[in-house]
């Protein structure tokens, strides 16, 4: 697995989320980094596993479950891809 | 020579293609895009157009396999469910069954005599598409001779608004017309009608749609409220055991357990599980499930779920994040847009506790699940948080009494508290 910067981590996030949710696109660049996205965006449990996924693939860094409750902002999601990958 | 034989030889027999069910109250569409063309080989499941309705756009798909000779309808025209649009050579037997419903085509979407004498109507069910009807027939005056079946309401009520029958798609036994049939269609456009706007404004058209149905709900039926608490521990925990082992994009969701749970009370209790004309209830059978998908944008659509009783959790997760994600995108299969005797909805996402729905006319019930939460909960005299949903029912008293209604809500706690999974 290839190391992640947090720019790109960062991109991967923003450009997941955008992907699931493309009607909020134009509102995740400019988000606080430590919102709630689920409920600043109103993404759901389904949208939440397509994001989860959407990032997976792109990255290959696995989210366990057990975790989802946490990666609910741009900045604990672009954290954990990093971390996982440093 | 024998006519008949002449015929054979001279043109193959050619078979042509309706256009299904476009969902509850969806009755007419604007084909916005061919996917085929002459000469294209389609097979059983192929999408064959895209047609707009006000609630979304849905690719239709085909339910027999065989070679395009002809379009029957220009694009940009506004067509009405049942309408011929295609024109096939079948290739291979007479479609099978689809073995996912119980659906059989409605007569009225098949009318007249097949062209080929082996081709049994009983033996052409489409998947889906095909409008399900319940399986008795308690409807007075049974279809007979070249009558086509519907009821005595129907019939006076057509005649009135001047639409012809067979231009209807009938839900009622055997394909048989009923008077929500009537109400729900429109007089046939002429066939050169453009439907000019159709496309401007999708929030709107929805929202309208949405406003009917709902006003007609709340005028019409006499809703009762019933709620219960379920503890979700244990089938949380099997959840996450599950879970464990699956890659991100194959772990299921609480919701689809909640669903589950759902079907197998509506066959334990079928009471609830139908719809209500001409003053009684038809029961839907089996456990096809409409479920409520909220669209960003505003609005809300009900794709179908069939025979959800009988799925894997990850089937069922897999069917439902599909649906989910197409309805969100716009686009709809026409396979999914059939109609259901009861809907779900799930509003624990947006933080809501409790639903106290509104039934989607002609259904008898709603089906509602608020948020999963950890709320003090009493085990053996102790108080103990535990994650609790509230599901709730909202049901037509005209269909059934309070005590079908909880018998209904008991058996949906006690397959929650306890479920097999998967």
């Amino acid at each position: 697995m290839t190391t992640l910067t947090t720019d790109q981590a960062r991109t991967a996030v923003v450009e997941s989320i955008a992907r699931i949710a493309p009607d909020v696109a134009d509102e995740i660049e400019s988000l606080d980094p430590s919102v709630d996205l689920w409920e600043e965006l109103e993404l759901d449990s389904m949208d939440h596993v397509n994001v989860m996924t959407a990032l997976t693939e792109r990255t290959g860094v696995d989210i366990p479950e057990r975790r989802y409750a946490e990666l609910r902002s741009i900045g604990s999601l672009v954290d954990h891809l990093v971390g996982s990958t440093g | 020579m024998p006519e008949a034989a002449t015929a054979v030889t001279a043109e193959p027999a050619t078979w042509d293609f309706r256009l299904p069910s476009l969902g509850a109250d969806m009755d007419v569409g604007v084909l916005l895009e061919w996917s085929v063309e002459p000469g294209d080989t389609v097979e059983r499941g192929s999408i064959v157009a895209l047609v707009s309705t006000e609630k979304a756009d849905i690719d239709v798909e085909i339910w027999r396999e065989g070679e395009v000779v002809e379009l029957l309808v220009d694009l940009d025209t506004e067509i009405e469910v049942g309408t011929p649009i295609l024109r096939l050579v079948p290739s291979g037997d007479a479609p099978t069954p689809e073995p996912d419903t119980g659906s059989e085509p409605g007569q009225a979407t098949e009318p007249g005599p097949k062209p080929v004498p082996a081709e049994a109507p009983t033996t052409g069910p489409p998947p889906a598409p095909a409008v399900p009807r319940p399986t008795p027939t308690r409807l007075p005056g049974p279809p007979g001779g070249d009558r086509l079946p519907a009821s005595p309401l129907a019939r006076a009520r057509a005649a009135e608004r001047d639409i012809e029958l067979s231009s209807i798609v009938g839900t009622g036994p055997d394909g048989a017309v009923l008077l929500r049939d009537v109400e729900a269609a429109r007089p046939a456009p002429s066939p050169s009608r453009r439907a000019k706007g159709a496309r401007e404004r999708p929030e709107e058209a929805m929202r309208r749609a949405i406003a009917s149905r709902m006003a007609k709900a709340n005028a019409e039926i006499p809703h009762y409220f019933l709620d219960q608490d379920v503890d979700l521990g244990p089938a949380l925990d099997r959840l996450a055991a599950h879970n464990e082992n699956l890659s991100v994009s194959e772990r299921v969701l609480p919701a689809v357990l909640l669903l589950r749970a759902t079907a197998r009370a509506a066959v334990a209790v079928p009471d609830l599980n139908g719809y209500w004309d001409d003053d009684r209830f038809e029961p839907a059978g089996g456990s096809d499930l409409a479920v409520a998908v909220s669209l960003r944008r505003g609005g809300l659509v009900t794709p179908v779920i069939t025979g959800v009783a009988d799925r894997s959790i990850d089937d069922l997760m897999a069917v439902l994040r599909e649906m989910v994600t197409a309805a969100r995108s716009g686009t709809l299969r026409s396979s999914w847009m059939g109609q259901a005797g009861l809907t779900v909805t799930n509003l624990g996402d947006r933080g809501v506790d409790r639903v106290g729905g509104v039934i989607f006319p002609p259904q008898v019930a709603l089906v509602g699940f608020g948020r999963i939460r950890q709320r003090p909960w009493v085990i053996d005299d102790v108080v103990v948080p535990r994650p609790i949903v509230t599901a709730s029912l909202a049901a037509d008293h005209r269909a059934s009494d309070g005590a079908t209604g909880s018998r209904f809500l008991t058996a949906l706690a006690k397959d929650l508290e306890n479920p097999e999974l998967p």
